[in-house]
């Protein structure tokens, strides 16, 4: 980007002002679908190809380029194939997909036709969360519609292809987001992450090949075939390319989705936004959720793509841009998202299950202003054997607020013990509040 | 059993609701390319007739999956969203995660506990309301979030919740934010979740005015994707 000011690239989010943006009609007076029908003359490789070269990485949290994980994919297994979508949009913070299903479900369902002819998947899921009920609505009409445009069944456009898709509801728990546990849950079983390897390339739903992807990743493919990989590519960083929906919430002015290159940073985004709420100045912010380490204005420039925010201590995440003024006390903050980390660890490794829970009892007490300096060296003790030692990433996330947070707030803490409680007033954090 | 059961007993289904319930079965399990994936939507269809899952949902689930109802017990156990006792027609969360939290969700359960005077997954006695604290829906630059029945009623305050579930109790229609024209019962919102349309997908706005923030911003200041 060369020192130019940085602007946004509404794509996925282009056509959300209209009407009937969640309609087949609305969608395809948009151009929607005219990519479909141009992928399906191309060789199913060719639009891998394509989508490794567009650079497209993950968009669900963990940056995993999604042509180089369609390229893993087990070959003469002699089991079908399966494109699963992961819409459990559940982190802390994040709130990109379920609006994009919600205003343009038609693109994901495009995506899914064009994904599941480049790998060999005839049959396809959605995993939605259960708690978002128009959402799942609108996905159900959009893939009502699909099968009688003659987007999806039996010989596609005269392609052909066959590709069954099924929309199905969860029921409740963070842990599905995390894709083998998703995958235990659309098999009928209590959602707990698989030991990897295999991973669900090789040995995924009912044993079979799988891609597991998240939404916006999916949605991304029909403008990467229609416009081209060096177009996607032409937008981000370096190793970061393409675009994003960044979610400001909090003491920001203008909270809401904002879709730009990676590589834009807060600083921009903020000036987008109208800034940090009149009279207020930011403190704290998380990069891409809760489970992301957090960030202070001293990060205000570091560029939102993955390197960069990796290399600032975070990750990116979800881009989940959760700000925070002055009034908002940091142990509170932590101590709930720990509150979210015990209710949702599924229970099925100790590290996690013993580790989120403690942490739980102690926080609570700490914001009581009952701890001492010893108990953050303890809490940072427990954070360390659940990181890297849990089954999967949901106990890594737990640790990110707590290390965080007594790195840059340790001053907070011991506040809290010298006042004997905390010493915020919670009304002033409040958005009717001071 | 019911001594050592985790649902209520639930009486037994009766003959045309039975019929009913095996054809909607037949039709979820025709879904999936193994019969056990039909699980979860068969739970959100046994709480749309029964209003949670009761150990009479648990043990028809089971026939018709051929499994056992422990492991059914086992996966209704799991998730939040089936319930063990019946909730109110209407069953309100407040989101009291971090960021809803402290923007005022806190306030907001306070305030909308102590009115209503039922405390979280409890429902008032005449059974109109129930109430639970949330996790996080995904929804936060809408803060503070409150859904009702699965729907989303977005940016709250103590007063607005407070009228909202006294709108509710006195049959006064208040419509979603971003949702349907008016709500529909937990029921009914269950059988959605099964996966039966109800007709009313094209209700309501197509996004909620943070959705666009972004969007409206570039087209002001002439900017595109190249």
């Amino acid at each position: 980007m060369g020192g130019a000011v940085t602007t946004l690239t509404p794509v996925l989010t282009r056509n959300w002002d209209q009407a009937d943006s969640f309609t087949l009609a609305g969608y395809e007076r948009d151009g929607g679908y005219s990519s479909l029908r141009q992928a399906l003359t191309m060789e199913p490789s060719a639009i891998v190809e394509a989508v490794k070269d567009s650079g497209l990485r993950g968009r669900g949290g963990a940056g995993f380029p999604t042509g180089m994980k369609w390229g893993f994919l087990a070959q003469g297994t002699g089991k079908p194939t399966y494109l699963v979508v992961n819409a459990d949009e559940s982190e802390p913070g994040t709130c990109k997909d379920i609006p994009l299903m919600l205003a343009n479900p038609h693109v994901l369902v495009e995506g899914i036709v064009i994904s599941s002819f480049a790998i060999g998947a005839h049959q396809a899921f959605i995993y939605v969360r259960g708690e978002v009920l128009h959402v799942i609505r609108r996905l159900q009409q959009a893939v009502a519609e699909a099968y009688e445009a003659g987007y999806l069944g039996t010989d596609i456009l005269g392609s052909g292809f066959d590709l069954e898709l099924v929309v199905h509801a969860g029921a409740g728990a963070y842990i599905c987001g995390e894709e083998t546990a998703l995958l235990d849950s659309l098999e009928g079983f209590r959602g707990q992450p698989r030991l990897k390897p295999p991973f669900p390339a090789v040995a995924g739903l009912y044993g079979g090949p799988t891609v597991v992807n998240n939404v916006e990743s999916i949605a991304s493919v029909p403008s990467i075939v229609g416009r081209g990989a060096d177009w996607f590519a032409s937008m981000g960083t370096e190793k970061s390319k393409g675009f994003g929906i960044f979610s400001l919430s909090g003491h920001v002015t203008r909270p809401g989705q904002y879709e730009a290159p990676l590589g834009i940073t807060l600083r921009e985004l903020l000036e987008m936004a109208g800034g940090i709420r009149e009279g207020h100045e930011l403190k704290f912010w998380t990069p891409g959720g809760s489970s992301t380490p957090i960030f202070t204005a001293e990060h205000l420039d570091v560029p939102l793509d993955f390197e960069s925010v990796g290399a600032a201590g975070s990750m990116l995440g979800t881009r989940a841009l959760q700000i925070f003024d002055e009034t908002t006390c940091v142990v509170r903050a932590v101590s709930r998202w720990t509150d979210f980390y015990a209710h949702e660890s599924c229970g099925k490794c100790t590290p996690c299950r013993e580790g989120t829970y403690w942490l739980k009892q102690m926080l609570k007490r700490l914001d009581a202003g009952q701890g001492t300096e010893e108990d953050l060296s303890t809490m940072n003790d427990i954070a360390d054997n659940i990181l890297g030692r849990s089954f999967c990433a949901l106990g890594d996330g737990a640790t990110s607020p707590i290390h965080s947070s007594i790195k840059y707030f340790r001053e907070e803490y011991l506040a809290h013990f010298t006042h004997g409680g905390c010493p915020f007033d919670p009304a002033k954090s409040t958005k009717w509040g001071a | 059993m019911s001594s050592t059961s985790h649902f209520p007993e639930g009486s037994p289904y009766d003959v045309e609701t039975r019929q009913r319930l095996e054809q909607d079965a037949k039709e979820i399990i025709a879904r999936y390319p193994k019969t056990r994936s039909a699980l979860l939507p068969m739970l959100h269809l046994v709480q749309s007739v029964d209003g949670c899952v009761t150990q009479e949902g648990v043990n028809f689930c089971a026939a018709v999956l051929d499994v056992t109802p422990a492991q059914v017990t086992g996966v209704a156990t799991f998730y939040t969203q089936y319930k063990r006792r019946p909730m109110g027609d209407y069953h309100v969360g407040v989101c009291i995660n971090t960021l809803c939290a402290v923007l005022g969700g806190d306030e907001i359960w306070d305030a909308l506990s102590e009115h209503v005077g039922v405390g979280h997954d409890e429902v008032t006695e005449d059974g109109k309301v129930s109430l639970e604290r949330l996790e996080c829906n995904a929804a936060c630059d809408f803060a503070p979030v409150m859904m009702v029945n699965w729907e989303f009623y977005d940016n709250q305050t103590p007063e607005t919740a407070k009228r909202l579930v006294d709108d509710l109790r006195a049959g006064r229609p208040v419509p979603p934010t971003r949702g349907p024209d008016s709500l529909c019962t937990f029921k009914q919102a269950s059988r959605v979740l099964a996966g039966f349309p109800d007709g009313r997908a094209n209700e309501g706005v197509q996004a909620g005015p943070e959705s666009v923030v972004g969007l409206e911003l570039a087209k002001e200041k002439g900017w595109e994707a190249p």
